[in-house]
C-alpha cells in the first residue's frame, strides 16, 4: 500500500474559554489517499470542521490549543512547520471549500479578482494569464458565460453559482487534496446534487483527495470511498461506505441510519435520536453516546470504549462492536 | 447612476436654499438697527443710512431681501462690508489658508487615526490597545482650544522651543502642520476607535478565513482583505469631516492667529458685518452639501453590493 497523502494521528484541540475548557477534538485519527473520497460525518458540535480546520491551520489559537497529536501531509508534520511553509501548503497542497460561499468570498472583490490573485500573487502569473486561468477554471467548473461572469461580484451570482466560483477558487493551484466543509448545506436539494457531482467529477479527473465533511448521510452515499463517523470529538465508526450502509458497526451510526426517511415506512413515525450531543465543557465519563445509546449497559458508564477492530480497515469505538455488526 | 447623480443635485438646491435662508433672517432678521455703531459714537448720516439701505435692499421685505442676495450672488457677487470692502476678495484671500490647513487635517487624522485603529483592532487588549483607547478618550474630551494652547505653548519658543509655532499671514504648508494637528485631533480619535471597532468586526469574517486558507501572505490578508472590507464606514466618516473641519476652524485660527476663514467669520459677527457671515456660511453650506454627495457616491464605487436606481 502507497503512503496516504494525509494522515491525521491522535488529534487532540481544546478550546480554553472563560466559562471553562472545551474538548472539542479528543483523540481524531483518519487518512486520506489520492483519488480517494473520505466522508466525515457527524452532527453539529461534533468536531468535524474543527478537524478540518486544524488541518489547514486556520484554527483561531488562541481560544483553540492543540494539545496533542500529528497531521502528516506527504509524510511531513505539518504541525512541527514554520508558519511560511504552513502557508505554502495552503491552497497548493491542500485546499478547502466552505459551506456558505456568499460570506466566505470577499463582497467587495470581483469573482475573477480572487480567482487570480492566488495565480497571480502564489504563482507569479501576469494579470493577462491569470485572467485567462481564471476563465477556463470558471468553464470546468461549467460555470455558463465564463468569459462574461468572471467580472461579476459574489453577490451577483446564484447560490450554486457561487459555489461554483468557490470551487474554481480552490482548484487554481492544482491542490492534491480537497477538504469540503458542507459544500452543500446552504444550497436547494437540487442544487445540491449538481455540486455534489461536480466535486466527484472533478476529484475523479485530478485524481485528488478530497475529505467531504457532512451530516447528510444522502450525500455520502454517491461520493464517498470511506466514511468516518465522528461524534464528541472522537471519530466512532470508520467503515468503508458499502460496508457501513449494510450493517453500521456504532450504535450512533445505527441510530442515523434509522432516522433516515425510508419510502417503505411512509406512514410510521420517523425514529430520531433521543437527547443531545453532550456539552463539551463537560464530557460524560465511560462512552460519550451512553446516554443515548439504546444498547448501553453498565461498562459505558465507567469505561471509554477502546478502538475494536472489525477487519477490513473497519473500527468502532463500542463495547459491544462486534455484537453490532452482526446483528446488521 | 447618472440618474441618482440627478436626483442628488435636484435635491441639493431646496437643502441650499432651505440653509441659506435661515442664515440669512438670523442675521438680518434681528430686531436691532444695522447702522448702530458703525459711525463711531455719533449717530450715522442719514444719507449714508439711505445710501446703503438700498445697496443691502434693507426697506424690502425679508423675502424679497434675501431673493434678491441670492440672485447678486448668482453673479459670483459676494456684497461689501460697511466699509466698502470687497466680501468676496476677502474670502479669497483667506479661503485656501483654511482649506489647506482642513486638508492638513483630514491627512494626519486619516494617517494617524487609521494606523492606530487598525494595529488595536488586529491586536486587542494589548498595551497599545490601552495606550490608544486613553488617549483617543483623552482628545475626545479635551475642548479644541486646550488642545491648541497647550500644544502651542509648550511645543513653541516659550515652552520646550521644539517648533516655531507662530504663523505667518500667508501661512505654508509646513507652518500649519501643528494647527491643522490641533483642528483634526479630535476627529482623529474618532477615526481611530472608528477603524478599531471596524477591523475588530470583520478580522474574523468567513472572506478573511478563505483568504488564510488560500494560503495568502499576512500582508495581503490584511491589507487588502480585511482593509478593504473595514475602511468603508471610516472613509464616509472622512469626508463628511471635511466640511465640519472647515467650521471648526473658527477656534484653532484664533489660538494660531491664522488668516482664515475662521477668523474672518469670528470678526464679521463680532463687528456684525452681515454680508460677510452670510457670505462665509453660504460657501460653508456648499462645502459641506457637495462633500457629503461626494461620500455618497464613493460609498458605491468602495461597496459594490450598494446599487443606485
Amino acid at each position: 500500500m502507497t503512503q496516504p497523502l494525509l494522515e491525521v494521528e491522535d488529534l487532540h484541540v481544546e478550546f480554553r474559554t472563560r466559562d471553562g475548557v472545551a474538548k472539542v477534538l479528543n483523540g481524531v485519527s483518519y487518512h486520506v489517499s489520492a483519488g480517494e473520497t473520505l466522508a466525515v460525518l457527524g452532527e453539529s458540535g461534533s468536531g468535524k470542521s474543527v478537524t478540518a480546520q486544524t488541518i489547514m491551520g486556520i484554527l483561531d489559537m488562541p481560544p483553540a490549543f492543540i494539545t496533542k497529536g500529528t497531521i502528516k501531509f506527504r509524510g511531513e508534520d505539518l504541525l512541527t512547520k514554520p508558519a511560511d511553509e504552513r502557508r505554502d501548503v495552503r491552497g497548493e497542497g491542500i485546499a478547502m471549500i466552505f459551506q456558505d460561499a456568499l460570506s466566505a468570498l470577499n463582497p467587495v472583490f470581483t469573482v475573477g479578482f480572487q480567482i487570480e490573485e492566488q495565480l497571480r500573487v502564489r504563482r507569479g502569473m501576469s494579470k493577462a494569464d491569470a485572467r485567462k486561468r481564471a476563465v477556463e477554471l470558471l468553464d470546468q467548473v461549467k460555470i455558463p458565460n465564463a468569459r462574461g461572469r468572471i467580472s461579476d461580484y459574489p453577490h451577483q451570482f446564484s447560490g450554486g453559482m457561487r459555489q461554483r466560483a468557490m470551487i474554481a477558487m480552490s482548484l487554481a493551484l492544482d491542490p492534491e487534496l480537497l477538504i469540503a466543509d458542507e459544500p452543500t448545506t446552504a444550497l436547494d436539494v437540487t442544487v445540491q446534487a449538481q455540486i455534489m457531482d461536480l466535486l466527484a467529477e472533478i476529484q475523479k479527473e485530478r485524481d485528488m483527495g478530497m475529505i467531504l465533511i457532512t451530516h447528510d448521510l444522502g450525500v455520502v452515499a454517491d461520493v464517498a470511498d470511506r466514511i468516518s463517523v465522528m461524534y464528541a470529538g472522537r471519530i466512532v465508526e470508520h467503515a468503508d461506505v458499502y460496508e457501513l450502509f449494510r450493517a453500521p458497526g456504532h450504535p450512533y451510526t445505527e441510530s442515523l441510519l434509522e432516522s433516515l426517511p425510508r419510502l417503505d415506512l411512509k406512514g410510521q413515525e420517523l425514529k430520531t435520536i433521543k437527547g443531545l450531543p453532550p456539552s463539551l465543557t463537560n464530557i460524560p465519563p465511560g462512552c460519550p453516546f451512553n446516554p443515548r445509546c439504546p444498547r448501553a449497559f453498565d461498562k459505558c458508564v465507567t469505561e471509554v470504549p477502546a478502538v475494536h477492530n472489525l477487519g477490513m480497515g473497519r473500527t468502532s469505538r463500542c463495547h459491544i462492536a462486534e455484537e453490532v455488526v452482526a446483528r446488521g | 447612476m447618472g440618474r441618482y447623480v440627478l436626483r442628488r443635485l435636484l435635491q441639493l438646491i431646496p437643502v441650499f436654499l432651505g440653509t441659506t435662508f435661515l442664515i440669512y433672517a438670523l442675521v438680518w432678521a434681528i430686531p436691532q438697527d444695522p447702522f448702530a455703531g458703525k459711525c463711531g459714537q455719533r449717530p450715522c448720516d442719514p444719507s449714508y443710512i439711505a445710501e446703503m439701505s438700498a445697496k443691502l435692499n434693507l426697506n424690502d421685505p425679508l423675502l424679497i431681501q434675501y431673493f434678491k442676495y441670492l440672485g447678486s450672488l448668482l453673479t459670483g457677487d459676494f456684497g461689501t462690508t460697511f466699509n466698502g470692502v470687497s466680501v468676496g476678495e476677502q474670502i479669497a484671500t483667506s479661503w485656501p489658508i483654511t482649506l489647506k490647513m482642513g486638508i492638513i487635517a483630514l491627512i494626519i487624522e486619516a494617517i494617524i487615526g487609521i494606523t492606530a485603529g487598525v494595529l488595536t483592532g488586529l491586536r486587542k487588549q494589548g498595551f497599545l490597545d490601552n495606550l490608544v483607547l486613553v488617549s483617543t478618550l483623552f482628545l475626545i474630551s479635551l475642548p479644541v482650544f486646550v488642545t491648541g494652547f497647550v500644544l502651542r505653548l509648550y511645543l513653541g519658543p516659550q515652552g520646550f522651543d521644539i517648533m516655531d509655532t507662530s504663523v505667518g499671514t500667508d501661512p505654508s504648508f509646513g507652518e500649519l502642520i501643528l494647527p491643522g494637528f490641533v483642528l483634526g485631533s479630535l476627529s482623529m480619535a474618532y477615526v481611530a476607535r472608528l477603524s478599531r471597532s471596524s477591523i475588530v468586526e470583520n478580522r474574523r469574517a468567513d472572506y478573511v478565513r478563505t483568504a488564510i486558507a488560500k494560503g495568502q501572505p499576512q500582508t495581503r490578508v490584511v491589507g487588502v482583505h480585511l482593509l478593504r472590507n473595514s475602511l468603508i464606514p471610516v472613509i464616509t466618516f472622512l469626508g463628511t469631516d471635511l466640511g465640519s473641519l472647515m467650521g471648526g476652524a473658527i477656534v484653532t485660527e484664533g489660538v494660531f492667529n491664522i488668516n482664515g476663514i475662521g477668523g474672518l467669520i469670528f470678526r464679521g459677527i463680532q463687528e456684525k458685518e452681515g454680508v460677510m457671515v452670510t457670505g462665509i456660511v453660504t460657501l460653508l453650506v456648499l462645502v459641506y452639501l457637495l462633500m457629503s454627495l461626494i461620500v455618497d457616491l464613493l460609498y458605491a464605487v468602495l461597496d459594490p453590493r450598494i446599487r443606485y436606481e
